[in-house]
C-alpha cells in the first residue's frame, strides 16, 4: 500500500498564486521536509493537505483516492483524523481554560466514538506515554500554562496521535521552541515514524532541522517547487541556486570565520499574476535569457533528486553562491 | 560626584573617552510578583570595549533581554533595578534622571528591537518617524533631517523614496533594517539588539547580519547583540556571553567559547544545533527546564540538567572563576578540568 498525493494547479486567492503546480508524494514511514522562506507557499500546502483551502486546481490523492470525492461529514472527519495538524505556536493552540486532557478527551469523541470514557482515559495516557509526557495521569490534569512550551508542542503530537493517524502535518512545530528543547521534538518526530509508523509532513525553514528529521526535502520557492529528493542529495549537490543561497546563509558555528559570504540582498517576489518564466531570475547570477521566458518544470537529474532550474537541466555546473 | 557628572553631559563634553565603552558592575533586576521576587538579572558585571560586538546568548527566560532593558534604563513596574552600576562613558546612568537620560539616548545609545512591526508605528510613514525622533533630540532644520533621513536609509541599502512608505509596505527584512538606519540617526557610540534578525528567514538574516557587520566596522559602534541562536553571532561577534537563569555562565572570545566551551550548559547548547555539514549525529539537547527563578536552586543553577553534576554543586552559589582569558560559572572550571572531558 503506498499512499499518493498529487496536488496541481494554482490558489487564486485574488490574484495571489500562493501555490503554483505543485505535485509531491509522501510515502508511508516517511518524513518529508518542506522548506522555503516566509511567503513560498510552504504552510499554504499543509493547509490544502488539510482541507483547510480547496485548491483552485489540481487534486490530492490519499491513499489512492481522490480528496474531491470525500464529501460526507463521516468521510471528511475520518480524512481528518488520518491526517491531522501539529501547530507552530505552542501557546496558541491549546485552549488555556481547560486541562489539557480535555483537547486529546474531545478528539476522541469526535474521532473514536466507538471508545468508552475508560478507554478514552487509557487512549489519552498512551499517547502522552509515547510523546515523553510523564507520567502521564499527572500531566493530563495540568493546564496548559502549567506546562512549557516543549511540553506543550508534545501535547499537541499527542493529541495528533490518538486519532491514529496515518500522517501529521507539523506547520513549524519547533520554531517557537528554545534551542536546547527542539531537539527533544524533532526525536520526538523519528521516533513517531520508526516506532508508530505515521508519515509526517515537516514543514520549517530551518534546514538543519530538515536534514536531521527528514527523509526527503523539498525546497520551495515563490509558490514553486525549486528542488526536491533525498535528503542527504540535495545537502551535498545542491543544483538549484535558490537551495544553494540558502545553504550559503545556514549559519554553520563549527565553520571558519567568513563575513564576506553572499551579500543577496534579494526579496522573494510577491507572485501575483505571474508571467511565464523562473521566479527566482532577478536574484539569480546564473540566469540566461529563457530563464526570463519558460517556467522550469521540475525534472529529475539524478535519482529522485529533482530540480526546477534551465541551467542546471542543460547540464552546466551550476555553483551560484 | 554626580553633579560632576551632569556638567559633563550638559556642557557635551562626555565625547568619546579612551577606556570602555560600558562598564558594567554587579547589575541586578528582580520582578516583584505575587509570588514573590524573581531575580531575573543576578550581579552581572562585563566590560564594553569602544567598536566591541558582544553577543549574549540564552533561552527564553535566561535574562537577556531584562539586561539589555537594565542598561537602558527602560525597565518599569514590575522590574527593578536593584543593584549595581551602568557606567557608560564614564556616566553612571543608573543616577540619571529621565531628563538626563534622554539626552543620551538615541544619540549615544540606540535600541533595535525585536519585532520591527510593534516598534515601528504603523500609521506613519518611515520618513514622519524619522522626522520625530530628530526633532525630540533637537534637530529641526527639514533639510538636515531629509538629508540624515536619506543617507542612513542609503546606508542599510534601502531606497529613499521608502522614506514615504508606510511600515506594511515594507517586506519584514526591510523593517528591521530601517529600525537599524533609525538607530543610526545620531551615529551612536553604542547599539544595543534585541533579537533583531528572530523573524526573518535565514537569508534575509544573514544579509543583516552582514550588514549590521559592515555598518560597525564602517562608522566604529559598538554593539550588544542579544540572541537565542548561539550559531548566529558565531560569525560576527568578538566576544560572547552566555546567561542561565540570570547569571552569566561564560563570558569570553566568540571563538574561544564555541571551540572549547567550557561550562557545561553551553557545550549543551552548541551540541543541540544540528549541522547541515559532517556526518549525522543523533542530538540530546539538554533535558529538563531552566529553575523557576523565584525559587532558585540552593547550588549552580543548572545543577539539575547538568551531565557532570557533583554533589558539591549542589551546596552552595557558585562563583565565575578565570580560565585562561574565560570566564566561567563552574566548579570544574575551578579546578582547571574543562567541561568537554
Amino acid at each position: 500500500m503506498t499512499r499518493h498525493f498529487r496536488i496541481g494547479g494554482g490558489l487564486h486567492r485574488k490574484t495571489l498564486h500562493a501555490v503554483d503546480d505543485v505535485s509531491l508524494e509522501i510515502g508511508e514511514r516517511e518524513i518529508v521536509a518542506l522548506a522555503g522562506e516566509s511567503g513560498s507557499g510552504k504552510s499554504t500546502i499543509a493547509r490544502l493537505l488539510a482541507r483547510i483551502y480547496q485548491p483552485t486546481a489540481g487534486e490530492i490523492y490519499f491513499q489512492g483516492k481522490p480528496l474531491s470525492g470525500v464529501r460526507s461529514r463521516a468521510d471528511m472527519l475520518r480524512y481528518r483524523s488520518d491526517v491531522p495538524m501539529v501547530f507552530q505556536d505552542p501557546f496558541g493552540s491549546i485552549n488555556p481554560v481547560f486541562r489539557v486532557s480535555h483537547g486529546v478527551h474531545r478528539s476522541l469523541k469526535l474521532h473514536r466514538p466507538e471508545l468508552s470514557a475508560a478507554e478514552r482515559t487509557e487512549e489519552a495516557k498512551r499517547v502522552f506515554d509515547i510523546v515523553g509526557l510523564s507520567p502521564a495521569a499527572d500531566v493530563l490534569n495540568r493546564y496548559p500554562h502549567e506546562l512549557s512550551g516543549g511540553q506543550r508542542q508534545r501535547v499537541g503530537f499527542a493529541q495528533a496521535l490518538a486519532m491514529r493517524p496515518k500522517l501529521i502535518l507539523a506547520d513549524e512545530p519547533v520554531s517557537m521552541l528554545d534551542v536546547s528543547i527542539r531537539i527533544g521534538l524533532l526525536n520526538l518526530m523519528k521516533q513517531l515514524r520508526d516506532d508508530q509508523g505515521v508519515s509526517i509532513l515537516y514543514i520549517t525553514h530551518d534546514i538543519a532541522s530538515a536534514r536531521y528529521v527528514a527523509d526527503r526535502l523539498i525546497v520551495m520557492y515563490a509558490g514553486q517547487i525549486a528542488e526536491a529528493g533525498p535528503v542527504e542529495d540535495v545537502l551535498a549537490a545542491p543544483k538549484h541556486p535558490y537551495t544553494q543561497l540558502l545553504l550559503s546563509a545556514v549559519p554553520d558555528p563549527k565553520a571558519e570565520l567568513s563575513v564576506d559570504a553572499s551579500s543577496d540582498r534579494g526579496e522573494p517576489p510577491r507572485v501575483i499574476d505571474p508571467t511565464p518564466g523562473c521566479r527566482f531570475r532577478w536574484r539569480c547570477p546564473l540566469a540566461i535569457t529563457d530563464c526570463a521566458n519558460i517556467t522550469p518544470a521540475l525534472q529529475e537529474l539524478s535519482t529522485n533528486h529533482g530540480v526546477a532550474c534551465l541551467v542546471a537541466q542543460a547540464g552546466a555546473e551550476v555553483k551560484a553562491f | 560626584m554626580r553633579t560632576g557628572q551632569t556638567e559633563r553631559l550638559d556642557t557635551g563634553l562626555a565625547g568619546r573617552t579612551s577606556g570602555p565603552v560600558l562598564e558594567i558592575r554587579d547589575l541586578s533586576v528582580s520582578y516583584q510578583t505575587k509570588r514573590g521576587t524573581v531575580r531575573a538579572v543576578e550581579d552581572v558585571s562585563f566590560d564594553l570595549a569602544s567598536g566591541e560586538f558582544l553577543g549574549i546568548v540564552g533561552e527564553s527566560g535566561c535574562g537577556k533581554s531584562t539586561l539589555l532593558f537594565g542598561i537602558a534604563q527602560l525597565l518599569s513596574a514590575p522590574a527593578v533595578l536593584d543593584g549595581g552600576s551602568v557606567m557608560f562613558e564614564g556616566v553612571n546612568l543608573v543616577n540619571l534622571s529621565e531628563h538626563q537620560l534622554a539626552s543620551i539616548r538615541w544619540k549615544k545609545m540606540s535600541l533595535v528591537m525585536q519585532s520591527a512591526m510593534n516598534a515601528l508605528n504603523p500609521v506613519k510613514t518611515i520618513g514622519a518617524q524619522f522626522t520625530d525622533a530628530m526633532r525630540a533630540h533637537g534637530v529641526s532644520s527639514k533639510a538636515e533631517i531629509t538629508e540624515r533621513s536619506v543617507e542612513v536609509l542609503r546606508m542599510v541599502g534601502i531606497d529613499p523614496v521608502h522614506l514615504r512608505s508606510y511600515p506594511h509596505q515594507l517586506s519584514g527584512g526591510m523593517r528591521q533594517r530601517s529600525m537599524i538606519a533609525m538607530a543610526m540617526l545620531f551615529t551612536p557610540d553604542l547599539v544595543m539588539m534585541d533579537e533583531p534578525t528572530s523573524a526573518l528567514d535565514v537569508v534575509a538574516q544573514r544579509s543583516l547580519m552582514v550588514q549590521i557587520k559592515e555598518l560597525q566596522q564602517q562608522l566604529g559602534f559598538a554593539i550588544i547583540f542579544v540572541t537565542h541562536d548561539m550559531s548566529l553571532v558565531s560569525h560576527f561577534s568578538d566576544r560572547l556571553m552566555v546567561m542561565y537563569a540570570g547569571q552569566v555562565a561564560e563570558l569570553g572570545a566568540t571563538r574561544s567559547v564555541f571551540d572549547t566551551p567550557r561550562h557545561p550548559y553551553s557545550a549543551g547548547l552548541l551540541d543541540a544545533f544540528p549541522s547541515i555539514r559532517g556526518p549525522k549525529v543523533p542530538l540530546t539537547g539538554i533535558p529538563g527546564s531552566p529553575p523557576d527563578l523565584a525559587r532558585p536552586p540552593q547550588g549552580c543553577r543548572f545543577a539539575p540538567r547538568c551531565p557532570k553534576v557533583q554533589d558539591r554543586c549542589k551546596t552552595g552559589p557558585v562563583q565565575l572563576y578565570h580560565v585562561e582569558d574565560v570566564l566561567v560559572r563552574c566548579l570544574r572550571a575551578g579546578n582547571g578540568v574543562s567541561s568537554g572531558d
